[in-house]
């Protein structure tokens, strides 16, 4: 295995960012900064019930206000065909509501006025009539023989299940849990939560009459996907529109499906011959946007009285709100969830997955995920520390015990996956030298004494990202392979356009690297378009930590392609066969007599004049790639948390934070370590603060910053990061990508490390978030169990 | 009504509503879009601008509440085309991803560094608590605004 002293790539490394020359002074371009001629505004009527039957709109009040232009329901877009669109899951998903509500916060009719003021006064100008029905908010009432079928629009459909999904062998599993020395079960709820990103979700859409071309600006983490979904539900032909997606305030998921919103600056364009500009507010997003988690597991857990751990096996039941939106490969309708073998060398493993719809926002898989990995990793390292709490063991050493070894890479795990590199115990043995374990326990140990509670949390995780083989996974028929373009200039300045998007990865800047390191250029000379449909090549755009692993191969490939017909040149030039010529940094040189050389400037400028290239060699210096990735990439690390628990209030202080990241090659690691460090505050605020609770009603409990609460500085330790480096085998610069490594890997790590710290009064388990009322009562005696609502 | 804000030296005078708020006036009237927008309930601070010298969420001031005052936007840090040491400092550390947080940090950092020339971590933690970022976890925000603090020593030092 190749160490990271030894890697084989070199070139990469720390380089200030592109995108911040704009953004420090304040000139991004966000979707509510464009500004078109003759704009007009929307705005969203919103349904104030979870579940309701609508028997009438009255609009008349909102079209005779003086700065409106339109106003739209269900029934109008009926008339076109568009009260319906498709969602990423094969569902459909009302953009305006017909027939009946079906969550709060469901979008009801949509108001065209001069300015966004006015937008806003004539929503609340219109009369609906609704007649609320009973609410299913919980999901573990979702299938009961008189629960209401809140998809009654939905042809066959008697009850509220949407899939059963099963991975893993489950009579060998039964066999292996049958004949164990321990079993050990427990109860685990992930919570719903939301990703909030700063930036709310929004659109600009420019329909021109005479053209006939639509250009959409747009809040889209996906352009091509989104184009191609816009062609399929308007019928607009798809060479007719032109997503743009500027600057992107954060997505970290939400920005992956298309929203009503989105579709109704398209509709109202359309229906006013004006651009139209749909921005919504933080409660909208808060409650109508892609969602996270709501996955309720019953985990089991077997293996020996000394601690090797034998199997595992997991009931789910998934929440997926009203429409069943979820953004997944199509053949994984529970998302990558089967990879919660986690980094264990198993005997058998076996999951269910059930969906069911609730009264509750659409979404699923979003929020930094890798398509439910975080669910998995949850329970898989939940479930070890519960066996450790049970078996008496420490944590840290029952992992160590029951890892991969580096040596059986590559590993295919028992509910099929094949994980391509990694050296776990390194990394472990590195958290707990760079957290002081033992001393950390000793210290532990002293403060039980004076009756302190300080707690440890360990955790491992293994991510499976870049989705992936076409030949596994597509969105909705889409193969999830992207493409890269790269034209040298005469002058040797470069162009390189993908179809990924950045959200605040920086893209420009470690995409020009990869390209800098494979020709040679400096990387200030190389441009990297993106986020424009007419612009770039066609993918399925950046999540599930896939930007690096599949479009930052195709750029390393299509680089080099360019080098190899950079060679071509050369040897024209040089009056010399190809095979007689070497690669040397930036320059094709004569082996044995590199003197005798041109660097990729001067062939590009050959390449571009009237230089004789040998037969059917086309001048010109640029290429073209599709990148199809073999397998996924699998990025590990193991995370150390020390919290102190206030026994008086229950106020858990995150002490420090210890994370180690193995994601193979790192482009620029300073924007590595950013990434992991959002991805770490993202933990510390779903394990303490951050809960979307609905009431029995379904009335959304958290549509504020005030209701919903995001970690701040003041909850953040400073983050203390390591590193080893196992490349991946498979992908051109043993890249493997780190986007969401983080997210998936933090939460565990804090919960184990506070129910560590309350280890004395008996709490073996307690579900996020662990705010001080929840841990004040579990120390008080009371189970925390965030279930449905507040407790 | 007729409101007229100095809005980094330059003065901005236009026929507002009362009830515009002076986020939307620095946005949309004035035309600087660098002041971002970004929740219902002032919490978030992307929005934060300098009224009169001092760090506000624009947000929870209306237009009219300016009127006749003077407002810094992430636009006046630049002078001169020079950056300011806290834009610098930023993009040193990597104190932004997304940079949809990073106008109302960096107003707020340096209202604390003009007040504070030597801030502690601690101190710098508690100054930008009023808002959030959802990308980089604090820690490169505090090393750049330290960055900053000590650039800034370093040139006054030269300069004494
Ligand atoms: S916009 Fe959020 S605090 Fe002002
Ligand atoms: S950089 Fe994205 S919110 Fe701060």
């Amino acid at each position: 295995m190749t160490t990271v002293e030894e890697r084989p790539h070199t070139g990469f490394g720390r380089t200030l960012r592109k995108e911040d020359v704009r953004l420090v002074r304040g000139k991004g371009n966000y979707v509510d900064d464009v500004r078109l001629p003759g704009m007009l505004h929307g705005a969203l009527l919103r349904s104030p019930y979870a579940h309701a039957k609508i028997n009438s709109i009255d609009t008349s009040a909102a079209e005779a206000h003086p700065k409106v232009l339109a106003v739209i329901t269900g029934e109008t877009l009926k008339g076109l065909g568009l009260a319906w669109m498709p969602t990423l899951s094969y569902d459909v998903q009302a953009v305006l509501a017909t027939d009946k509500v079906r969550y709060q916060g469901q979008e009801v009719a949509f108001v065209i006025a001069e300015d966004h003021y006015s937008a806003r006064d004539a929503v609340e100008l219109i009369e609906v009539d609704y007649e609320p029905l009973p609410v299913v908010a919980d999901a573990k009432k979702a299938m009961a023989a008189d629960a209401p079928v809140i998809r009654d629009d939905k042809e066959g459909q008697t009850d509220n299940h949407i899939f059963d999904w099963e991975s893993g062998d489950q009579a060998e599993t039964d066999a292996v849990f049958a004949n164990a020395e321990v079993v050990v079960a427990e109860d685990i709820l992930y919570p719903r939560v939301h990703p909030a990103p700063l930036e709310t979700c929004g659109s600009v859409a420019d329909m021109d009459p005479v053209t006939g071309k639509l250009t959409l600006y747009t809040t889209s983490q996906a352009p091509h996907a989104h184009r191609t979904v816009y062609a399929l539900v308007a019928g607009l032909p798809e060479h007719k529109i032109r997503v743009i997606s500027p600057d992107i305030g954060g997505g970290f998921g939400n920005k992956v499906g298309i929203y009503p919103g989105y579709v109704m600056s398209i509709v109202g364009s359309i229906v006013t011959g004006k651009p139209v500009k749909w921005v919504e507010d933080r409660a909208e997003h808060l409650m109508s946007t892609a969602f996270a988690r709501d996955y309720h597991m019953r985990g089991e857990i077997a293996a020996t009285k000394d601690g090797k751990i034998l199997g595992l096996r997991v009931k789910v039941l998934a929440d997926h709100g009203a429409f069943n939106a979820t953004a997944q490969p199509t053949k994984f309708p529970a998302g990558f969830f089967h990879v919660f073998t986690g980094s264990y060398d198993l005997q058998a493993a076996h999951c269910t997955v059930t969906g069911v719809y609730t009264n509750k926002a659409p979404g699923g898989v979003a929020y930094a995920c890798s398509f439910r990995i975080t669910e998995a990793v949850y329970l898989v390292e939940r479930m070890v520390d519960v066996l450790a709490y049970e078996l008496k063991a420490d944590p840290a050493e029952l992992r160590m015990k029951n890892l991969i070894q580096p040596e059986q890479f590559p590993y295919t795990t028992k509910t099929g996956w094949e994980y391509d590199s990694g050296d776990y115990p390194k990394a472990l043995q590195l958290a707990m030298d760079m957290a002081g374990y033992d001393e950390l326990r000793k210290e532990q140990a002293e403060k039980r004494e004076r009756g302190e509670l300080m707690g440890i949390g360990v955790a491992f995780f293994t991510e499976a990202v870049g989705a992936g083989p076409r030949k596994h996974m597509d969105i909705l028929g889409l193969g999830m392979a992207d493409g890269a373009e790269l034209r040298i200039h005469p002058t040797g300045k470069a162009v390189l356009r993908i179809s990924v998007k950045t959200q605040g990865q920086g893209h420009e800047t470690t995409f020009a690297q990869i390209v800098g390191n494979e020709l040679g250029l400096p990387t200030a000379d190389i441009e990297v378009v993106h986020g424009d449909t007419d612009q770039t090549p066609f993918g399925l755009g950046t999540y599930g930590s896939r930007s690096t692993p599949v479009s930052g191969a195709a750029t390393a490939l299509v680089a080099r392609k360019i080098r190899d017909k950079a060679k071509i040149v050369a040897s024209a030039m040089l009056e010399v066969s190809p095979d007689d010529l070497e690669w040397e940094g930036n320059r094709w040189q004569v082996k044995g007599d590199p003197e005798q050389g041109k660097t990729i400037q001067e062939i590009a400028l050959a390449a571009h004049s009237s230089l004789e290239l040998p037969e059917g060699v086309e001048g010109h210096l640029d290429a073209t790639t599709v990148y199809n990735p073999p397998n996924l990439t699998y990025p590990f690390g193991a995370y150390i948390c020390v919290v102190d628990v206030d026994k008086g209030t229950g106020g858990v202080k995150v002490r420090r934070f210890i994370a180690v990241d193995d994601c193979g090659v790192r482009i620029n690691p300073m924007i590595v370590e950013g990434q992991v460090h959002g991805g770490l505050a993202d933990g510390v605020g779903m394990a303490l603060m951050q809960v979307i609770a609905f009431d029995e009603e379904g009335n959304h409990l958290g549509a504020s910053f005030m209701d919903y609460l995001l970690p701040t500085s003041l909850e953040c330790p400073s983050w203390e990061l390591g590193e080893t480096t196992t490349p991946s085998p498979h992908h051109p610069i043993g890249a493997k990508g780190v986007g969401e490594s983080a997210t998936v890997g933090s939460p565990c790590a804090v919960v184990n490390a506070v129910l560590d710290a309350i280890k004395p009064y008996g709490v073996r388990h307690a579900d996020m978030p662990l705010t001080p009322a929840a841990v004040w009562g579990a120390l008080n005696g009371r189970p925390i169990r965030t279930d449905l609502a507040i407790p | 009504m007729e409101v007229t804000i100095n809005i980094n030296g330059t003065p901005e005078t236009h026929d507002v509503e009362p009830r515009l708020l002076l986020v939307h006036f620095i946005r949309e009237k004035a035309g600087l879009r660098g002041t971002h927008w970004g929740c219902d309930t002032s919490n978030c601070g992307t929005c934060v601008v300098w009224l009169d010298g001092k760090p506000v969420k624009s947000c929870t001031v209306f237009a009219a509440m300016a009127d006749g005052r003077s407002v810094r936007t992430v636009e006046g840090l630049e002078q001169g085309g020079k950056l300011d040491p806290v834009q610098e400092g930023f993009m040193e550390c990597h104190g932004l991803q997304c940079g949809f947080c990073t106008p109302g940090m960096l107003m707020t950092s340096r209202a604390l560094l003009d007040a504070n020339p030597d801030p502690t971590e601690t101190e710098i933690r508690e100054a930008i608590s009023g808002q959030l970022c959802r990308c980089t976890g604090y820690e490169n925000i505090v090393r750049s605004v330290r960055w900053a603090a000590e650039k800034e020593a370093s040139t006054e030092e030269v300069t004494a």
